[in-house]
């Protein structure tokens, strides 16, 4: 149930993530035994389930999660890992994402926005995963795919697609676009173009979590960072820089790698020595841990105690989220390289069908609840383009307002005033 | 207060101790007497008095005494303190400044290689680790891109960083964070998060350090939208210099110079600051303005000591803000000499002097007798060798060729 997403092909053996093909015939693209699919690599067969103890604060242990998850639900009365409020929260976040990455990509053929889109449809379950276990004052920094995680941090869908249109009602006052989605009040400190750029941040962000614990003895602060980042950073210096920073000073930080195995057009597989990307956490201090990206249950389960480590003053925990992305990297990606069988084996592990699946068969809901779930957000998401439209593009007085903090930056002019004393400032007109 | 050089006359023992410091075989500046300080009114000495003035409505109304400068009379009696103040290296006075803004503010903090437990590799932050910990003076891995990006990230929520490059060059290693982060998220976010870094460390051409550690990379970081930059070049500017940074809501980049950490001044025992955004009247004259900054100023004032026998009036301005130039003070000069020699350490290709150009051009081409001349280093890697390094920068000699030039 939580953890048997058979999958057609392989259906004779129950879904094991840590050796899902080993027995069967090769499939079309590049696998051996293979702990997940895309890799061909061997994954080292952790057998005894006493030692994927989740809980063991060791910081060298390496292990798939779900086997936890499943081995939880074999030996104690069949519970559940959620209730039904969570459940509907959880499907209704993960609805929310994917309708409005759909109506991105008909809002921009339409030529309503402009430049690099990239749509996160199929990665739903891990921003559902992680974000909803976050208190507002926790932060969130993400990449240039980063519409799903600043929705479910709690940007109004109007405020992100306003942005996106390049209204100055959007979070952003429109200077930002796709690619930067701020919010200091929902604390999502980006939105970066430059991949591996906000992992830096992510960690300063988690310094001052620390520093406001320890040198202004906030005794009650406890605010946890959380870094999303994909399997191409995985090989930037920015990602190992602060791995080690960040497991140095136990910093309250979890960086989350979404591998959808692509790079573009880059197989990770093509561009990483050694494509276990949990096995680096380790190698820096840190538990590195290998999870379902597909399934938000799990997600879920392994972001829990992440963050609760994290929480707890414990330090850093590097979680890999297998997942998939059912587009182009961005709306301007033909999608030609990555083989049509790999598309197909992961749109059948499609997280909300999944979820769906979960709510219905455990009666936690019904097909009719979850349409009205559906239809509500059909009707948010209307209203959010509505209210794009009808928003104002900004004026020309607001190019100059941002560029400093203190405007007096921009200079003393030749007749002895701050620039930004001259009224052309306010206007936007003025050179500086 | 301001450290000014005064004229020749008075300054004699002050310019010979000048000239035996810049003695190409002496590795360390080490003056044998402290600069005598005169108080002066002008405009930049008013400035930096006291108080912070933050209301730049009453920041016009105290440009009216600039005419002021080229009073001399004004003796202990104009002063606006009756302290003696204290002595000290241009090291000790960024560190002074340092320690005082991290007694005032518990969120200004230290981020950089060695600068805890050593101290600073030019002991600017000495001691300081062990009055206010490790987490707030914090050694770092050698990891410049991604500690100044934790820095900046830090910043974004709450604290005030300042940032220690050990050798400005190596934040060339951080270009990405400097330029991506620092300059421009306080616009991509709406004005949502602020950035009040300060962002720190010795540059320049010392001697015979090689040409990696030579570098000027103010000529790198001056396209950057959404900092300012700064060049510290007394002990007094230093400390007011790096007062104002942390105090600013801006990211500020302080540019201090490996060759001047062991100047020594007397400062005012005072808290003060120095205006981020203004240039520094060092000598005020007739026939000439020669602008510069950091280092490159002390060749000029020994080049003003030979101008001067020679009969030339040069006004010298030490322009301090690297970005944005204080085309204010600097119009006024060129109002009043109708000649302009910019002497610095940058290359000669893209440098500090190449933007003042285009601007002074820009602004202020009616008042010019003659095309503006500027004396560069040459674009070349600085050599190890002594004697080849001593020629890549511009020395005194130079200076006084250039004036003569453009005197005639």
């Amino acid at each position: 149930m939580a953890t048997a997403f058979s999958v057609p092909k392989f259906a004779a053996q129950p879904f094991n993530p840590i050796s899902p093909t080993s027995q069967q015939k090769p499939l079309i693209f590049p696998t051996a035994a293979s702990p997940f699919l895309g890799s061909t690599r061997k994954l080292l067969h952790l057998s005894s389930s006493s030692q994927l103890n989740l809980r063991r604060r060791s910081s060298g242990s390496v292990f798939a999660v779900s086997d936890i998850v499943k081995e939880k639900k074999s030996t104690s009365i069949p519970s559940l890992l959620i209730t039904k409020e969570e459940g509907l929260e959880l499907y209704e976040d993960m609805v929310l994402g994917r309708a409005f990455e759909d109506m991105c990509a008909q809002m921009y053929y339409r030529g309503k926005m402009f430049g690099f889109v990239h749509l996160y449809n199929g990665q739903e379950a891990i921003s559902t995963g992680f974000i909803k276990l976050l208190k507002q004052q926790d932060s969130v920094v993400s990449t240039y795919r980063d519409h799903v995680h600043a929705l479910s941090k709690g940007v109004p869908a109007r405020a992100v697609m306003s942005e996106l249109f390049g209204k100055t009602t959007g979070c952003c006052r429109g200077q930002g676009g796709s690619m930067h989605m701020f919010s200091s009040e929902h604390n999502l400190i980006g939105g970066f173009a430059f991949i591996g750029e906000g992992i830096p941040v992510a960690t300063g962000a988690a310094f001052s979590s620390k520093y406001r614990r320890e040198v202004l003895k906030e005794a009650d602060c406890d605010h946890v960072t959380l870094a999303f980042f994909g399997d191409g950073t995985c090989n930037n210096g920015q990602f190992f820089e602060c791995l080690n920073m960040a497991a140095l000073w136990k910093l309250p930080i979890v960086f989350v790698v979404e591998n959808n195995l692509w790079a573009i057009g880059m197989s990770h597989l093509r561009a990483t020595s050694d494509p276990q990307i949990y096995k680096k956490g380790p190698a820096f201090g840190m538990p590195g841990v290998h999870v379902d990206g597909m399934d938000v249950l799990k997600v879920r389960e392994v972001a829990k105690e992440a963050i609760a480590r994290a929480r707890r003053g414990e330090g850093p925990t590097l979680v890999e989220c297998e997942t998939y992305r059912f587009r182009g990297h961005s709306l301007a990606d033909p999608d030609e390289l990555r083989d049509p069988t790999e598309k197909a084996h992961y749109a059948a592990r499609d997280p909300i069908t999944a979820l769906k699946k979960y709510l219905i068969e455990n009666n936690l809901s019904g097909e009719a609840e979850l349409k009205a779930i559906d239809k509500k957000i059909d009707e948010l998401l209307e209203d959010a383009v509505e209210f794009a439209d009808e928003s104002p593009l900004p004026p020309r007085s607001q190019l100059l307002e941002n560029v400093f903090a203190d405007p007096k930056g921009f200079g003393i002019g030749p007749d002895g005033r701050y620039r930004c004393e001259d009224p052309k400032f306010t206007e936007g007109t003025a050179h500086v | 207060m301001a450290a000014i050089f005064q004229g020749v006359g008075a300054a004699a023992p002050l310019s010979s101790s000048l000239s035996n410091s810049f003695d190409s075989n002496k590795s360390v500046f080490s003056p044998r007497r402290s600069f005598s300080v005169r108080k002066r009114a002008s405009f930049a000495v008013v400035r930096s008095d006291g108080i912070v003035n933050l209301n730049p409505n009453g920041r016009s109304a105290q440009r009216l005494v600039s005419n002021a400068v080229a009073t001399k009379a004004d003796g202990p009696a104009a002063s606006s303190s009756s302290k003696p103040g204290h002595e000290l290296l241009l090291f000790e006075a960024l560190q002074e400044g340092l320690e005082e803004e991290m007694e005032r503010d518990p969120r200004v903090c230290v981020m950089g290689e060695d600068v805890g437990h050593y101290g600073g590799s030019y002991k600017v932050t000495k001691g300081l680790a062990k009055r206010f910990g490790d987490l707030r003076v914090l050694d770092t891995p050698i990891a410049e891109n991604s500690f100044t990006g934790m820095g900046i990230g830090a910043a974004m929520t709450g604290l005030r960083p300042v940032i220690e490059g050990m050798n400005m060059g190596f934040l060339l290693l951080a270009f990405n964070q400097i330029s991506n982060n620092c300059g421009m998220l306080h616009y991509t976010s709406g004005g949502q998060f602020t950035i009040p870094v300060v962002i720190r460390g010795p540059g320049g051409v010392g001697r015979q350090l090689g040409a990696e550690h030579s570098q000027r990379l103010e000529s790198y970081f001056q396209s950057i939208p959404g900092i300012q930059m700064v060049a510290c070049s007394t002990p007094y500017n230093a400390k007011g210099l790096m007062k104002a940074a942390i105090r600013s809501e801006n990211p500020v980049i302080l540019f201090e110079h490996v060759l001047l950490y062991n100047l020594k001044e007397r400062i005012p025992d005072e808290d003060y600051i120095c205006n981020l955004e203004e240039a520094e009247m060092v000598r005020p004259g007739e026939h000439v303005t020669i602008l510069t900054y950091s280092r490159m100023r002390y060749h000029v004032m020994q080049a003003a000591k030979t101008l001067v026998n020679k009969g030339y009036d040069p006004e010298v301005i030490d322009i301090r803000s690297l970005k944005p130039f204080d085309l204010h003070t600097i119009g006024n000069s060129v109002k009043k000499t109708h000649r302009v020699l910019i002497v610095e350490e940058c290359m000669r290709t893209g440098g500090i002097g190449a933007s003042l150009t285009a601007a002074i051009t820009e602004n202020f081409n009616d008042y010019l007798d003659a095309p503006i001349m500027c004396l560069s280093s040459q674009d070349v890697p600085t050599p190890y060798a002594g004697t080849l390094e001593e020629v890549t920068v511009v020395q005194p000699a130079q200076i006084v060729t250039a004036v003569e030039q453009l005197c005639q």
